[in-house]
């Protein structure tokens, strides 16, 4: 279990990183953030990039801060940075105790959250956050920067539309409104192990009513995904027990879940029902 | 083949000047070329834990790390946690509670122990739970590493 | 047993120091100037015959020293039983160190590559270019047997095991049950996996093997039969061990491999597997399927058990032969009385991984079985759980007991010692079980999906035939014990270490341990199957007597005392009723028979002893496992709330390790019970080839494992009364958490197949419409 050679660069700024990364990008240069993911599948050969850009010195990329009500989280930034609440408000503690469903302590050291989103793995923790809250991230080049919603840039299983000599800079993760009140549920086998399936779910209380209602869904299919049938089932009626259900079932149907030789499509869908209801009452409590 | 770096990695305060492919982990060069051979290698993708050392008093695992990223950077291992002859009082809490049986998973246990109790001297039950949760152990079903790392935080608070 | 001043204390280890201060040497710490590193090229399909194989492309890569294929080494044979395993009809499943002409499992070994360091031999070992040509591939033993060679299928035995009058007791039963029932695959998977080290010395003319473990006398016999050398041209090492739990120290192709390498290549040669090849190529063990049946009377006295066994061995027969399947059969019945039996084994190859022993082998397997269906006759008779064992168990005046079958080859079981009853008590008394009864009805009338079960088990151990041990006191005092044990993390040393000082009166922690080397004393029994502390430990305790009788018997002389008034305090003799008189070191008395020692006399030099123990018979521990869980019915996730291992060991050594040994194994049981397997798909590809797959328990998953040691029924049949524990923890597992989660679902007969992952548990709640 010992990694193919690569080549090696450590730009120190994000213009020299993506000069490397218009060389070598296209013949199958990698960036190398946390490692986390990257560095395990290359001591199964697995991937066997000819080059890693390592961007872990570059301190611009460093930065974690809200702006005009989002938070914006540069490509280095730690899943440990969240163990501490981030934001004020709800938000803060929220994607705390989201944090903590990835991986385990020392992994989150060094795996990061834009690392999370290029890596689109299905069960991602931020991958569904991103998708939930309706991120988006900016990809930089030699040729330019563009912004890509998060929706837009998870197309598949570990399957982004980055291009090869693109770096992915920074995520911009919209804060809900104050008022909004957001749960989450996941299931794995074990503790820090990639979730079989997870909920976040988010409303609002207007006049005893849920709106503005979300229930994304990841672990479950190729690509996190928010339901529409089930936040149709919440909007307009009353938060409760009757409600998170319906909105449960209407998850569980609507889904087109993976199937492997563990996890049956049956299985998925008592998962997605489960967790939905248990993500919507956490949102309640 | 692909060239070989030079660089310097400092590991429990000692500088090694060492060469290396870019793809030698961490973990194999620590052992390999400066011969601190405590940290051991049980899975090589980052689950089961006996790679922990501290980077930059983080608590990390070495096989996941390149060491070609690693110059300049503060470097511990099992071997700088005790001062001479005198064991680190978790080293000394894992003896007296039976914290261990083969050993090969202890190295890594320390670190990780060290790393969180160093930064967080009085963390909870329940977080402490959570970390030690990190690493693997096959031999002591856990309780005996979580009575032990719990009497070292008494014992540290002391010093 | 009196109580003694060291044995029985649970003191600190010896092992302990090198090992928290990370020098310890593990066989990947050990480096041997101008060594190569070995990487093995392994079958990526589950059945094929190998048309042709190109190794040119890496004998090409700079840093690769040479390449090997089954035509490089034609002299060398498959992988041997061990000595007292040899079963002519099995021998022609036995595994070639590299495939000759056909691969049966993912991992199979086919091309060795030697280079000078491990990245470049990985490298090198993924330029060879291997062209199969697919055969029918089985992946469990209840397909119909294929051809495992012209002429021979892959239905390698059938065995039986019977006594009583079967037939007879099932006609006039008052009820027959049946049951279909299967444990799943898994195996010990230490944290250290394994490695070997050959290097051969021209100038001694001896062979070493670095990295052994375990069995370490036995595999050299089995080698030096191999490689047709001499056992004194053969030295076999361990170093430390991560962890063993059956798997580690038995013989693979690979140990053959760097030792036929070394003396040809003339260089050192090192491997180490990776975690990859270790969860393809190691011994698997556990995967059977069972059709058991039981006749009950209507107080639900067992009248006979039946079982039809189906047996997965994988792609080769391995060292073990049909050892496993065997202890299956012969534990089935377990401490209950059973007047009749019969059990029979379709021992089939598979294209899996080969399997072998996994701690407490055909024991976990055959508790887990016998446990279900008394749990499903009480609940078809509508008795308690507890009060149908009670009924069942067998009596502490039935001991000892016998267990004769009719078949002349298989071996008759006599049970030592043992009050079940009693410890069944304590068990019930100290968890409580009465009252709670009482708060999980509360807890289920409040909603909660909560249940109890239990496994009652017997276990075996101190199996014979015989060990010896070298007890040495040198002229400072320094006490070495020489064994042919084996240390796989367990706390071998300490446990020897305790046993010599309580009989020869000296600190245990100035006594030296060796064992597993094979240079340093000329047999061994190593630490297998519940062996060491029993043989070993009997072995060091006559001998250390005898170094003790020697001392006294010289320092009766110079101290002009008789034997009888003197006894050995921390290393020194003095007179018991005047322990401020006279005195003499037994470093001093060591000196004095020195070899030309004036006061010497008659007396053979030297202050040392080597003695055997032969016990008579193998030692019977036994023991409960009971369980709480808790079933979240939206997941179908498992939560082990309680689990108690109540365990008499006869006497226990050190009650520290005891609890650590029974703690350590429980937790392996609920790994087996709940989350670990090696599934394959239906190409017998691996799915759980990875520590992210193959599901060992962390922190996160492990219960307080609340412990209950007895000494109540000592061996008769060794000096010490020990009967071992370190298969104990987790036999019963499987049982008891079936039994737990039956009863927490409320359908007591649920649980028939091992582990009861998430999935499947909702897959039976679903079935019920939940």
């Amino acid at each position: 279990m010992k990694p193919s050679a690569f080549r090696y660069h450590r730009p120190g700024s994000i213009a020299e990183a993506v000069d490397v990364l218009a060389d070598v990008g296209p013949d199958q240069g990698r960036v190398l953030a946390g490692g986390q993911s990257l560095v395990p599948s290359m001591a199964f050969r697995l991937a066997a990039p000819s080059t890693l850009v390592d961007i872990n010195r570059i301190e611009e990329l460093g930065h974690l801060s809200v702006q005009d009500g989002s938070l914006v989280i540069g490509a280095c930034v730690r899943h440990a940075a969240f163990h501490r609440s981030v934001v004020d408000g709800v938000p803060g503690p929220f994607l705390t105790r989201v944090a903590r469903h990835i991986g385990h302590y020392p992994i989150r050291q060094r795996g990061t959250f834009c690392g999370s989103l290029a890596q689109a793995d299905p069960a991602s923790e931020w991958c569904l956050v991103a998708v939930a809250l309706g991120a988006s991230v900016t990809a930089a080049s030699k040729r330019g920067t563009r912004r890509i919603e998060a929706t837009d840039l998870i197309v598949g299983a570990m399957t982004t539309t980055l291009a090869e000599d693109e770096l992915l800079t920074e995520a911009c993760l919209p804060l809900p409104a104050p008022e909004t009140r957001l749960g989450f549920a996941e299931f794995s086998r074990r503790a820090g192990d990639f979730a079989l399936a997870m909920v976040l779910a988010s409303y609002r209380v207007v006049d005893g009513r849920i709106a503005g209602a979300c229930v994304a869904v990841g672990g479950a299919e190729d690509r996190p995904r928010r339901i529409a049938a089930a936040e149709m089932a919440l909007d307009g009626n009353p938060p409760g027990a009757e409600t998170f259900a319906a909105a449960g079932g209407a998850a569980a149907e609507a889904l087109d879940p993976m199937e492997d030789a563990q996890t049956s499509v049956a299985y998925r869908r008592d998962l997605v029902r489960t967790l939905t209801s248990r993500a919507l009452e956490r949102a309640a409590a | 083949m692909s060239a070989r770096v030079n660089l310097t990695l400092n590991i429990n305060e000692r500088d090694y000047a060492v060469s290396v492919e870019p793809r030698h982990t961490l973990a194999d060069v620590i052992r390999d070329q400066c011969g601190l051979t405590g940290t051991h290698l049980g899975c090589e993708h980052g689950v089961c834990g006996s790679c922990t050392i501290l980077l930059d008093g983080e608590p990390v695992r070495a096989c996941l790390i390149f060491a070609v990223q690693c110059d300049g950077q503060e470097i511990r291992t099992v071997e700088g946690l005790s001062e001479g002859n005198e064991l680190h009082p978790l080293q000394a809490s894992f003896r007296d509670n039976h914290a261990l049986q083969c050993g090969y998973c202890t190295p890594g246990f320390l670190m990780l122990a060290a790393g969180i109790l160093e930064r967080n001297p009085s963390i909870s039950d329940e977080d402490l739970r959570d970390v030690l949760s990190s690493n693997i152990c096959r031999c002591t079903g856990y309780a005996n590493i979580v009575k032990a790392v719990r009497a070292a935080v008494a014992e540290m608070g002391r010093r | 047993m009196p109580e003694g001043k060291v044995l029985g204390k649970p003191v600190t280890r010896l092992e302990d120091q090198p090992l928290v201060t990370g020098r310890g040497r593990y066989v990947g710490d050990i480096n041997f100037p101008h060594q190569l590193h070995m990487r093995i090229a392994r079958s990526v399909h589950a059945h094929a015959e190998i048309r042709s194989i190109d190794t040119s492309r890496a004998r090409a890569l700079p840093g690769v020293f040479a390449v090997w294929t089954s035509d490089d080494i034609p002299e060398v044979g498959p992988v041997d039983f061990r000595a007292d395993r040899a079963s002519e009809v099995l021998k022609p499943y036995r595994q070639p160190v590299l495939a000759r002409g056909r691969v049966r499992y993912v991992g199979d070994p086919v091309v060795a590559i030697f280079a000078e360091d491990a990245y470049v031999a990985e490298d090198a070992a993924e330029l060879v270019d291997i062209d199969y040509s697919p055969l029918r591939i089985i992946v469990s033993a209840d397909e119909d047997p294929g051809e495992f060679e012209p002429g021979r299928t892959t239905e390698a035995a059938f065995l039986t095991h019977t006594f009583g009058d079967v037939d007879g007791a099932f006609a006039k039963a008052h009820k027959v049950i049946e049951l279909d029932l299967h444990t799943g695959r898994h195996s010990g998977v230490p944290l250290e996996t394994r490695g070997a080290i050959g290097r051969y010395d021209a100038a001694t003319d001896i062979l070493e093997l670095h990295g052994a473990a375990k069995v370490l006398h036995r595999n050299r016999d089995t080698l030096v039969n191999m490689l047709g050398c001499n056992p004194d041209q053969l030295h076999v090492h361990e170093s430390h061990v991560g962890g063993g739990f059956g798997i580690r120290g038995e013989l693979y192709p690979e140990d053959v491999l760097v030792l036929v390498a070394a003396k040809r290549l003339g260089r050192p040669v090192k491997w180490i597997e990776d975690r990859y090849e270790h969860l393809m190529c190691a011994n698997q063990g556990r995967e059977q399927h069972h059709l058991a049946r039981v006749a009950v009377d209507k107080d639900g006295r067992i009248l006979a058990m039946e079982d039809k066994i189906f047996h997965d061995q994988g792609g080769y027969v391995r060292t073990h032969g049909y050892n496993v399947a065997n202890r299956t059969m012969c534990m089935l019945t377990g401490l209950y009385d059973v007047p009749a039996f019969r059990a029979v084994t379709h021992y089939r190859l598979t294209n899996k991984t080969p399997c072998a022993t996994y701690r407490a082998p055909g024991r976990f397997e055959s508790t887990f079985v016998r446990e279900r269906l008394v749990d499903a006759v009480a609940a078809e008779l509508g008795l308690d759980p507890v009060e149908i064992r009670r009924r069942n168990l067998i009596r502490p005046e039935q001991m000892p007991y016998k267990l004769e079958f009719d078949e002349a080859n298989v071996e008759n079981l006599e049970f030592d010692s043992g009050d079940y009853p009693l410890l069944f008590k304590k068990a019930l008394d100290m968890f409580g079980w009465n009252t709670l009864q009482e708060e999980l009805k509360r807890r289920r009338a409040a909603g909660e999906m909560i249940g109890a079960g239990m496994g009652l088990f017997l276990e075996e151990g101190g199996r014979g035939p015989s060990d010896g041990a070298r007890i040495a006191v040198d002229s400072r005092g320094g006490v070495e014990v020489v064994t042919g044990g084996a240390s796989l993390g367990q706390g071998f040393e300490t446990a020897m270490a305790q046993i010599c000082a309580e009989a020869l009166g000296v600190d245990y922690r100035k006594i030296r341990v060796i064992h597993g080397q094979t240079d340093r004393i000329p047999y061994g029994i190593g630490a297998h199957a519940t062996r060491a502390t029993v043989l070993t430990g009997g072995a060091v305790h006559v001998t250390a007597l005898a170094v003790r009788a020697k001392a006294l018997d010289m320092a009766s002389e110079l101290l002009q005392l008789p034997v009888d008034s003197l006894e050995i305090v921390d290393g020194t003799v003095r007179q018991r009723s005047n322990p401020r008189g006279p005195t003499i070191t037994l470093g001093d008395i060591a000196k004095r028979l020195a070899p030309g020692s004036k006061v010497l006399g008659g007396r053979q030099p030297g202050l040392w002893a080597e003695e055997f123990f032969n016990p008579k018979d193998t030692v019977f521990p036994y023991g409960v496992h009971l369980a709480v869980v808790k079933v979240d019915p939206g997941t179908g996730g498992v939560t082990v709330e309680r689990f108690m291992v109540a365990y008499d060991v006869g006497r226990a050594v050190n009650p520290a390790m005891v609890e650590g040994q029974l703690v350590g194994g429980c937790l392996q049981g609920l790994g087996g019970a709940l989350y670990e397997e090696f599934i394959y798909d239906d190409q017998g590809q691996p799915l759980a080839a990875t520590l992210a797959d193959y599901l060992l328990p962390t922190l996160g998953e492990a219960p307080d494992i609340e412990v209950l040691i007895t000494e109540d029924a000592p061996s008769p049949l060794n000096p010490l009364g020990i009967k071992s524990a370190g298969e104990g923890g987790i036999n019963g597992v499987g049982a008891a958490i079936a039994g737990a989660i039956g009863d927490a679902i409320g359908r007591p007969g649920a649980i028939r197949r091992m582990p009861v992952t998430p999935q499947r548990l909702r897959d039976i709640l679903r079935a019920d419409g939940r």
